[in-house]
């Protein structure tokens, strides 16, 4: 699958019905040590311990969900990853993924710094808040966006702080990351142009 | 399943104490076949009133072993996949050298005189049982509450020798608050004339100490919401209270009841030796910090505890968590809703069975 979805191809094939999946998968390097924070159920770290033989381990509040993950053999600890990482030694693992994840903690630098000093490499996908669907949603309704990106009602959403594009590669460069790759996506397809309006999620690969 | 135990007897064993033990006979019993490779031994370690009946019914009994409901063929110990092996501990009075059992020295039961034993004593009589069935590495050692400290006892003591560890609802070492509950039952024993120093065997036992010390166990071992759940404020067999001092609640008869059929199972010396041993042990003797004792450690770990266990709280479960994730090690944690306490590992085990199952199943594929 990620084969098919690696190189110049415009259009991802999706990992598990999800098209960042298919990026991740793409870009984790067979037999490394990978860390997914807010792993859910633990279907991508399967696939990536099966797929790529990778030494798999997730982070997990949900205690239903931590049991799937550890029903279907991946080693996930039941934690809150706002405050949960201290334990792991600097560099513990080659790549440590937050996937969808970062707009829903509490303390997203904070956890964004973490993530870089547990891990030598951080995964960061997250929706784009600034995707001119949302923006027009807001602008012609008036009211907290709802689309198929955020389909959430605000008060039930688990998306606390919400980024575009723009945002995160303004962060990127005050905390002096290296963003080694960056990948932008509108459905299945990849995306190059006006990616902060066109994007609906982005991939970020970064280094400190 | 109609199960048997056997014993096997090996020549001494040197105590943490000092004092050496000879001979030590061990009880055990097997479920499964252990396969060509060797590689399909699961030991289950049981905890502390527990003994080698974990599962299948007693040939001697008829009874259900004590984790009946986790091991045979289909469940999460699945016994058509894997070789379970559980023995008596060390100090126990079900088969394995204990307090009542003969000292060749004298011809009388050890009472008192017998060594103080440790967690660690108890996991070297299981090795020299894993050796003799010539078994290089255990794919899982697997208890609870006791049953987990020596889980974790091996993955520390003989890393080399186990693939995985399961402790459920334990802890590396015992808070102040165990210790008080164990020191109380022992006291209970001890004040009971019958108990007589150690010296009862042949005699009438110290019943009504063990049976209060059971008494008090069993209260830990339960949780507010079970207790309220089990029993209320229902009164036993009667209408209105009887001002007096007999049984009036339902919880005092079960209680009584639970104490009192102890008492024709269980050695109040053995009561006293097994949890002097679950009061000393702690994982990070002299190695100054948790993480520094599980250095060793190579083994994938499943840690489990429960919410509503207020005897062995989840925190202790999170600690030895904690330990494992500053080394890197390989570790799956979850607490488990549920509201039966301490207990909850032997009587709720539906979630448990899949985390189990799923656990082991992965750590089998894995191996080379």
């Amino acid at each position: 699958m990620s084969a098919q979805a690696a190189g110049k191809q415009t259009f991802v094939r999706e990992l598990l019905g999800r098209s960042d999946y298919a990026i991740i998968g793409e870009i984790v390097e067979p037999g490394s040590k990978v860390l997914d924070l807010g792993c859910g159920e633990g279907e991508l770290l399967q696939w990536l311990a099966e797929n790529k033989g990778v030494d798999a381990r997730g982070v997990e509040i949900s205690s239903l969900k931590v049991q799937r993950a550890i029903a279907r053999g991946v080693s996930v600890f039941q934690g809150d990853i706002d405050d949960g990482l201290a334990d792991y030694p600097e560099q513990a693992f080659d790549y440590v993924i937050l996937s969808q994840t970062l707009q829903e903690t509490h303390h997203p630098l904070r956890v964004l710094r973490e993530m870089l000093r547990v891990g030598k490499r951080g995964i960061v996908a997250f929706p784009n808040f600034g995707h001119w669907r949302v923006r027009l949603n807001m602008l012609l309704s008036g009211r907290a966006p709802r689309t198929t990106l955020f389909p959430y009602e605000w008060y039930e959403s688990p998306n606390i702080h919400f980024l575009t594009v723009h945002d995160f590669e303004t962060l990127a460069a005050a905390e002096g990351l290296i963003v080694e790759r960056r990948y932008f996506l509108s459905g299945h397809r990849k995306i190059a142009w006006l990616p902060n309006l066109t994007a609906e999620v982005a991939v970020f690969l970064v280094r400190r | 399943m109609i199960v048997a135990a056997n014993t096997v007897r090996f020549d001494s064993l040197s105590l943490d104490s000092g004092a050496t033990l000879a001979p030590v006979e061990v009880a055990y019993e097997t479920y499964g076949e252990l396969n060509a490779a060797k590689s399909n031994a699961v030991l289950a370690l049981h905890a502390f009133s527990g003994d080698a009946h974990a599962a299948g019914i007693s040939h001697e009994t008829g009874k259900p072993g004590w984790w009946d409901n986790m091991i045979g063929p289909g469940k999460a110990f699945d016994t058509n996949r894997y070789f379970v092996i559980c023995s008596n501990v060390l100090g126990g009075c079900r088969g394995t050298t204990g307090p009542s059992s003969v000292d060749p020295r004298t011809g009388c039961p050890y009472g008192m005189s017998f060594p103080v034993i440790t967690i660690g004593d108890m996991v070297r009589a299981q090795k020299m049982l894993v050796d003799w069935f010539a078994i290089e590495r255990l794919l899982t050692v697997t208890g609870g509450s006791m049953g987990g400290m020596q889980a974790l006892e091996w993955a520390v003591a003989h890393a080399d020798r186990v693939v995985s560890a399961i402790p459920i609802a334990s802890t590396t070492r015992h808070s102040a608050q165990q210790i008080a509950f164990n020191e109380v039952g022992r006291q209970a024993i001890m004040a009971d004339p019958d108990w007589n120093g150690g010296d009862y065997y042949g005699k009438r036992p110290p019943a009504r100490g063990l049976a209060v010390a059971r008494m008090v166990g069993h209260i830990t071992y339960m949780s507010d919401d079970s207790m309220h759940e089990k029993f209320g404020r229902r009164l036993r067999g009667k209408e209105n209270f009887s001002y007096a001092f007999d049984v009036d609640f339902e919880v005092e008869s079960y209680l009584r009841y639970r104490g009192s059929q102890f008492v024709n199972r269980f050695d109040a010396n053995s009561y006293l030796y097994i949890t002097k041993a679950m009061d000393y042990f702690d994982l990070t003797n002299g190695s100054g910090s948790l993480a520094a004792a599980l250095e060793p450690a190579k083994a994938r770990f499943l840690v489990i505890s429960f919410s509503s266990d207020w005897l062995y709280p989840s925190y202790q479960s999170q600690e030895i968590v904690r330990a494992l994730r500053s080394r890197n090690c390989d570790v799956a944690y979850v607490e488990l809703e549920s509201n039966y306490g301490h207990d909850s590992f032997l009587v709720d085990v539906a979630e448990q069975t899949n985390l189990v199952r799923g656990f082991l199943a992965s750590t089998f594929e894995k191996l080379p």
